[in-house]
């Protein structure tokens, strides 16, 4: 494995590591905070037990998070010094405020899972909510800061120096909010779900039915109805993609050749070779209407970008194929659960529903995966769009490869340590946090 | 606005020396602990430091933010040269910060403790000695941006006995203001005794590692003595650093505890201070004269306008919280061992 390959391996990996956590960071704490509420108000003890399970839960999320976050943090360094020396001045402001809002969150944090008992109850509350508000705060920062490598604003590019800097600029870049918006909303997503499908299963196991069946409505209610908006913040991005990353735009739906009134391609083997797409399901004008809001505009294609300048086609293509696949399929979930509590409460009661449920506890997740590929890989080959490129950012020194195994080895063990904390988590539930 | 942001990225630096050190320190007691007091010495940390964990590991965050974003050529060019001993102690936070909570959090106590357990201490032990190592090596004149082998360029620009001996020195400095912490923490006359056993232990480590570091700036003619002494902060410093412990152990023979904990602390400042004033604002020397300088390698005017402003800013918000969250559980300690919270 070469250098620059292993590079951008172990990037990958520690983002895509750290993102599962962030979520959960991000999404848990509003969840425990509307059982805490339920508990204040009602005084029914299985609240109490819920949010106390969860915040343990939490803790080790947040601790593996935590550490794989200042991990990332020197990576940027370690492994994109090029980078980091002309970028880090410029779309440094998101992380310095964002330093403040981890900051709160750690200390919020100290509060809430250590302050049972010792503070007014609204005030310890309060400090959980203070995690949640904190959390989605620094999540939004740090898109922010990857958003300006789609999109580089705040500075003028002159003779490879870069001058003029202006960081507030370059926080408020042009892909900020599309790909904010549609990152806090994928967090509920995939945290309901994945969360919601763990309850799902322990109620058809039968054990503690009443305890599973309150974190499971928590859970479900945010996240179908995040997989409800998802799609539509998905259709911002995809404009906004079009706009200002053409390149990326075509790679994700391998579109080879501009065209007028451009078909969406559903599935599909593209052939980088031949610039052809096999076996894929073809919806007339929808590419175009995706793209700019009209089924007669042009939308670029390849043909129209140099080559040196492709993006990965079929990985990028594969990977948005999957996100919205998995989008779809959501969405779909989330409504049949709404008819559920709306016109069909029968529903509510029988297995399948709980078995989609059960299904669908990992599609979010997955999404969020397939979609950070889409982002990051369909920007290649630069780092910072159009202004550096990834090859020339890389350190030079030898030997990364041993980085990435090793890398590789701890988070996979950390990975398996995780999972299996969860699952005695879930599986002393009966002794610890419900007795009855 | 340099200078607010100078100022700090050092008190970063200390904060994480000073309470980050403390909760290193408590690992590496544990590693110097027989069989039969580990358990003590656990549930005394615990309790002294649960709620403030994760807050203890933030001021390295922010030293770090403040690097990239206010000085991205130190920050590239430490994270070039010094990209092993750098990766090393990032396994050692991912190792610690990951055992620490697990063994706190794992809902079924058995065998997988011991695992932790041993973890955590190795990994306390590992961290602060390659924090150590890398400081070392940047003032160490070592690093030689014109070096053209694997080993010159990323090996011997920070494996050489002057890094070492720091590494070791803040070793010792964190075991011993983990045992002064954890004296004040202490339930019952044994196991005052038994911290201030460990106080002493490691005072005398960081005495002896002390004598090494100058002896290996000797050996590898590093201008240690000149940097120390050659002014009157220095001499100051040290001078008073050196009543205060002497002071400190007067008080604690006397069992008199109070102040033990702002003795330590200061000499860890003014120990950080002797080293950091003299070449300041260079913070890396390179081999050959050349360096790297605080006021010369800055970002941007706006840049730097900036990030001072986010952090006056971020101070406004966290120092009260800060002050607050610790003030509650210092007048209320967790109970030792309660797992349930
Ligand atoms: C639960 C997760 C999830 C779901 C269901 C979807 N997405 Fe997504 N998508 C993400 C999670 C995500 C993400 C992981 O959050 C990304 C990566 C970067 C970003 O800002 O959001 C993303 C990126 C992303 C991008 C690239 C944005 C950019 O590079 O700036 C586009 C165009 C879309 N998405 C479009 C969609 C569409 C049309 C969907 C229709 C169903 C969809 N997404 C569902
Ligand atoms: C946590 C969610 C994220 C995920 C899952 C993710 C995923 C990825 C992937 C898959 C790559 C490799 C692309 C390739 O080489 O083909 C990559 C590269 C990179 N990402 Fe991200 N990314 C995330 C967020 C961010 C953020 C917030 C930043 C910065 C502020 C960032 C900075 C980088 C850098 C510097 C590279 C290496 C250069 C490159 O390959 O272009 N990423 N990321
Ligand atoms: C889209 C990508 C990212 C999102 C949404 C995100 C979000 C979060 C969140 C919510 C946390 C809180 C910890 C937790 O709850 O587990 C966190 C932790 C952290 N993240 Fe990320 N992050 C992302 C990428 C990055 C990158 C690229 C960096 C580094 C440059 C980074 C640095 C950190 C650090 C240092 C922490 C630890 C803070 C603490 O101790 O509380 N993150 N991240």
């Amino acid at each position: 494995m070469n250098d620059f390959i292993a590079a951008r391996s172990q990037m990958a990996l520690s983002l895509g590591f750290h993102i599962v956590f962030s979520c959960i960071g991000m999404v848990m704490p509003f969840f425990m905070a509307v059982a805490h509420y339920y508990w204040l108000k009602t005084d029914e003890i299985v609240y109490k037990n819920v949010t106390k399970a969860w915040s343990k839960g939490v803790a080790i999320f947040f601790a593996t998070g935590a550490v794989s976050g200042t991990v990332l943090s020197f990576e940027l360094g370690l492994l994109w010094p090029g980078f980091m020396k002309h970028a880090g001045p410029i779309f440094g402001m998101p992380f310095s405020l964002e330093g403040t809002a981890f900051f709160i969150e750690a200390i919020a944090l100290g509060f809430f899972l250590y302050g049972w008992d010792r503070f007014n109850k609204w005030f310890h509350w309060f400090t959980g909510v203070i995690v949640g508000v904190s959390g989605l705060a620094s999540g939004i920062l740090v898109v922010a800061a990857n958003a300006w490598m789609n999109s580089p604003a705040g500075f003028d590019h002159i003779n490879g120096q870069y001058l003029n800097i202006d960081p507030i600029k370059a926080m408020f870049n042009d892909a900020w909010f599309s790909q904010a918006l549609h990152m806090t909303i994928a967090a509920f997503v995939a945290t309901g779900f994945a969360v919601a499908g763990v309850h799902a299963l322990m109620i058809l196991k039968g054990k503690n039915v009443l305890f599973h069946t309150k974190s499971f409505t928590i859970a479900a209610a945010f996240g179908c109805v995040a997989a409800i908006l998802q799609p539509l913040s998905g259709d911002i991005s995809a404009k906004d993609v079009a706009i200002r990353q053409p390149a990326k735009l075509a790679a994700m739906e391998a579109h080879f050749h501009t065209e007028k009134s451009a078909s969406l391609l559903v599935g599909g083997i593209p052939d980088e070779e031949k610039k052809e797409v096999n076996y894929a399901v073809k919806l007339p004008g929808f590419l175009s209407f995706l793209a700019h809001g009209d089924f007669q505009s042009e939308v670029t294609g390849l043909d129209k970008i140099a080559p040196e300048n492709h993006p990965p086609v079929a990985i990028t293509h594969y990977a948005f194929q999957i996100m919205v696949g998995m989008g779809m399929a959501m969405m779909l979930v989330s409504v049949l659960y709404f008819l559920a509590l709306w016109k069909q409460k029968h529903w509510l009661n029988s297995p399948w529903l709980l078995k989609l449920f059960v299904a669908a506890t990992p599609l979010g997740f997955i999404a969020v995966e397939a979609g950070w590929t889409v982002t990051e890989v369909g920007r290649q080959p630069w780092i910072i769009y159009g202004i550096m490129r990834t090859a020339d950012a890389v350190t030079p020194m030898p030997g990364i490869a041993y980085s990435f195994y090793l890398f590789t080895a701890v988070y996979a063990s950390l990975a398996v340590i995780v999972i299996f904390m969860l699952y005695r988590q879930i599986k002393m539930v009966g002794t610890l946090y419900d007795k009855a | 606005m340099l200078y607010v942001v100078i100022t700090f990225l050092w008190t970063s630096i200390l904060l994480y020396l000073l309470l980050g050190g403390a909760d290193f320190g408590a690992g590496i007691i544990e590693l110097f602990t027989s069989k039969g007091n580990k358990a003590v010495t656990r549930k005394t940390l615990y309790s002294a430091i649960g709620p403030i964990w994760e807050a203890n590991h933030m001021w390295l965050i922010i030293a770090i933010v403040i690097l990239f974003v206010g000085f991205p050529v130190i920050y590239s060019t430490m994270s070039v040269n010094l990209h092993i001993p750098l990766t090393i102690m990032l396994l050692g936070i991912i190792a610690r910060g990951t055992a620490f909570t697990f063994r706190h959090y794992d809902a079924v106590v058995d065998d997988m403790q011991h695992v932790y357990n041993s973890i955590f201490a190795i990994s306390s032990f590992i961290t602060p000695l390659f924090l150590g190592i890398i400081a070392g090596s940047a003032v160490s004149g070592h690093i030689d941006p014109q070096a053209d082998t694997f080993l010159s360029a990323y090996i011997f620009s920070w494996l050489h006995w002057f890094s070492v001996s720091v590494g070791l020195f803040t070793v010792a400095i964190c075991g011993f203001l983990a045992s002064v912490y954890l004296i004040g923490e202490t339930q019952n006359e044994h196991d005052r005794l038994r911290f201030a056993h460990k106080a002493q232990f490691f005072n005398i480590g960081a005495v002896i590692c002390g004598i090494l570091v100058f002896t290996a700036a000797y050996v590898e003619q590093i201008p240690l003595i000149e940097w120390v002494f050659g002014n009157w902060v220095g001499r100051i410093a040290i001078v008073s650093a050196t009543l205060s412990l002497i002071w400190m152990w007067y008080l604690l023979y006397q069992g008199k505890i109070g102040l033990l904990r702002p003795l330590a602390g200061f000499q860890v400042t003014m120990i950080l201070l002797t080293t950091t004033y003299r070449h300041f604002p260079n913070i890396v020397l390179f081999k050959g004269g050349g360096y790297l300088s605080l006021l010369e390698h800055s970002g941007q005017e706006k840049t730097m306008q900036a990030l001072g402003l986010a952090l006056l800013l971020g101070s406004v918000f966290i120092l009260p919280a800060l002050f607050y969250l610790i003030y509650s559980f210092q007048k209320k300690p967790l109970e030792a061992g309660s797992a349930d919270h």
